[in-house]
């Protein structure tokens, strides 16, 4: 049994982590770094390195080593492979034991394997590309608080994608005047209206004033128009108190969604607002700002795959993934990685789409993915054919920048998403994108608010290059 | 650019209430219904009929036209169907349901006849 003794000093880390040979169990996490190391550092050695710094070891042998069994708890650097097209870099598959980690706890696993990994001078660059939860631990999790299917049941939406809005200018309006402009989204025929990020309690809007006036816009709307309306009322907060202050109060005015920022207000925040909307029946629509520090760069950080799958774990029934089509980053085949990796219940391997290992979901809930950032109704034939039915779009500019204000902007946005989705079931999904131009006008024959929408959006586009590409090979 | 237009929607005009997917589009003519029936059994979801008095279109359980018709795939027998709902309450909305029995939903709703506005 007790066969090792005590040698002080520092060991080669591939001594003990690097271990190509083991088969990863089912309940291990699996993670797959990119990793970009110092000129002379060997692969083998720097992959063992990552396991070791994000799991068990430290820099040198300690004798506390010796009263534990750290081959049960340390991480294994079991596989490593070349990155296509990149001849400095290299991806390294590592597997931790779920005992490792605290149940139910995204911040627990995300201490461990971004930690103080990401600071080790023995390499240049370190990007967690995509994360495994074994089915054991996904189990743990709460997950979102209700998921799609149950939102779908509560708001009365069916067949479509949800239809939203941003309200602007994003900072600066008064409470009465900011109600006024959710009350002419919600009349014009949107479902849901979204407080900006960054509107908490400002001085020019406290969040008490900007919540009863919104709540009376919805209610006003909802006897106008017949349909269920909401709009999710941002309780991100300088402390959890004051966070879970402002859910109560939504609550208590009867509101069916509020929101949460889940990386500037923190997993931990996150996760307890996910479980006190599951316990009282409000939606949680998650925004995530702080993302892209994290996850554009393509050598290092988090990719946003990843921070996907955290918010699933978290909690949220909604979260932003990219348009695509719009002026924020997101390159195509990514964006259908991480749409799947939120909706699914089991999402294959797929490089394709940069998807490193199956992710088992089990009966977790799915997460509405929203696309949001400059999209407007000439985008509407190809955000139907991406997304399909399980995904709320969201217009802000391509709302509130109709000529004849909100209602007209949310009518013509509205129709436009109806139009799409009426051919689409007729014609089917295959050449909705081409066909789009057709069908939008000849919807814009019984709706003027579309037709003066098209005339005002016709020539706006987005071409920049996306700067995070998949990994393939171009040489 | 155009003169700036009025929207016209308001409590008192019971022609602004809406009832949900394809509301904001005109009245489907009757190819247009069976192209939404035949999307519906393409997709493997049970059809269902609906109906209730537009003044109620906002509760969330309308009046069932029978029984969903489960493993019904013959797209005349389902208009029939929902022409026959329509002939009975004409005064009604009638709306098509497929039941997505996997994901424990609705996969889409739609009215396909509308009651007067009136009321």
């Amino acid at each position: 049994m007790a066969v090792k003794t005590y040698n002080a000093g520092v060991k080669e880390y591939r001594e003990t982590y690097w271990m190509p040979d083991y088969t990863p169990l089912d309940t291990d996490i699996l993670a797959c770094f990119k990793i970009t190391a110092q000129p002379g550092v060997p692969r083998e050695e720097a992959a063992a390195a990552v396991a070791a710094e994000s799991s068990t070891g430290t820099w040198t042998t300690v004798w506390t080593d010796l009263l534990t069994d750290l081959d049960y708890y340390k991480g294994r650097a079991y596989a490593i492979e070349d990155v296509p097209g990149d001849d400095e870099s290299f991806y390294a598959f590592i597997a931790y034991p779920i005992d490792l980690f605290e149940e139910g706890s995204v911040v627990n696993v995300f201490t461990s394997l971004v930690g103080n990994v990401f600071g080790f001078k023995a390499l240049r660059h370190l990007r967690l590309e995509d994360v495994r939860f074994p089915i054991a631990y996904v189990k743990t999790c709460g997950g979102p608080p209700h998921g799609i299917q149950v939102e779908r049941d509560i708001l009365n939406k069916y067949g479509r994608p949800l239809l939203g809005c941003t309200i602007k200018p994003k900072l600066g309006l008064s409470a009465k005047n900011y109600g006024r402009a959710v009350y002419e989204c919600l009349r014009g025929g949107l479902d849901l209206t979204k407080d900006d990020e960054n509107v908490n309690s400002q001085p020019f809007m406290r969040w008490r004033q900007r919540f009863d006036f919104v709540m009376e816009a919805i209610h006003k709307a909802e006897r106008e128009t017949g349909e269920r309306k909401g709009h999710y009322l941002n309780v991100t907060a300088p402390t959890p108190e004051e966070m879970y202050k402002r859910a109560g109060y939504a609550k208590e005015l009867g509101a069916p969604i509020i929101m949460h920022d889940y990386i500037t207000g923190g997993f931990c925040a996150n996760t307890g607002l996910a479980n006190w909307c599951r316990d009282n029946g409000i939606l949680l629509h998650i925004h995530r700002a702080m993302h892209a520090v994290l996850d554009r760069h393509p050598k290092h950080g988090i990719h946003f795959r990843v921070l996907a799958k955290i918010l699933r774990l978290s909690g949220g029934d909604h979260l932003h993934s990219g348009t695509v089509v719009g002026k924020l980053e997101g390159d195509r085949e990514a964006t259908l990685g991480w749409i799947d990796i939120m909706r699914d219940s089991f999402i294959k391997e797929d490089r394709s789409r940069g998807i490193f290992f199956d992710q088992d979901w089990g009966s977790m809930p799915g997460v509405f993915p929203v696309a949001s950032g400059g999209i407007h109704v000439w985008h509407m034939p190809a955000l139907v054919a991406i997304f399909g039915d399980d995904a709320c779009l969201q217009f802000g500019g391509g709302t509130l920048g109709h000529p004849w204000g909100n209602a007209a902007g949310a009518a013509a946005n509205r129709v436009a998403l109806e139009a799409c989705v009426e051919d689409r079931n007729k014609n089917g999904v295959e050449g909705l994108e081409v066909r789009g131009g057709d069908v939008l006008r000849d919807a814009a024959k019984s709706s003027p608010e579309l037709n003066a929408a098209m005339d005002t959006w016709k020539e706006i586009k987005f071409e920049f290059d996306t700067v995070d590409k998949l990994d393939v090979s171009h040489k | 650019m155009s003169e700036v237009q009025d929207y016209k929607s308001s409590l008192t005009d019971t022609t602004s209430r809406k009832f949900e997917t394809f509301s904001y589009l005109p009245e489907m003519s009757k190819e247009d219904i069976r192209k939404q029936v035949q999307y519906i059994v393409d997709k493997g979801w049970n059809p269902g009929i609906e109906h209730t008095e537009p003044a109620n279109a906002f509760d969330h359980y309308w009046y069932m036209w029978k029984l969903p018709m489960f493993g019904e795939t013959d797209v005349d027998t389902i208009l029939a169907e929902a022409d026959a709902c329509h002939a009975a309450h004409p005064n009604n909305h009638v709306r098509l349901i497929g039941y997505d029995n996997y994901a424990q939903s609705q996969g889409t709703s739609m009215v396909i006849y509308r009651g007067p506005m009136t009321a």
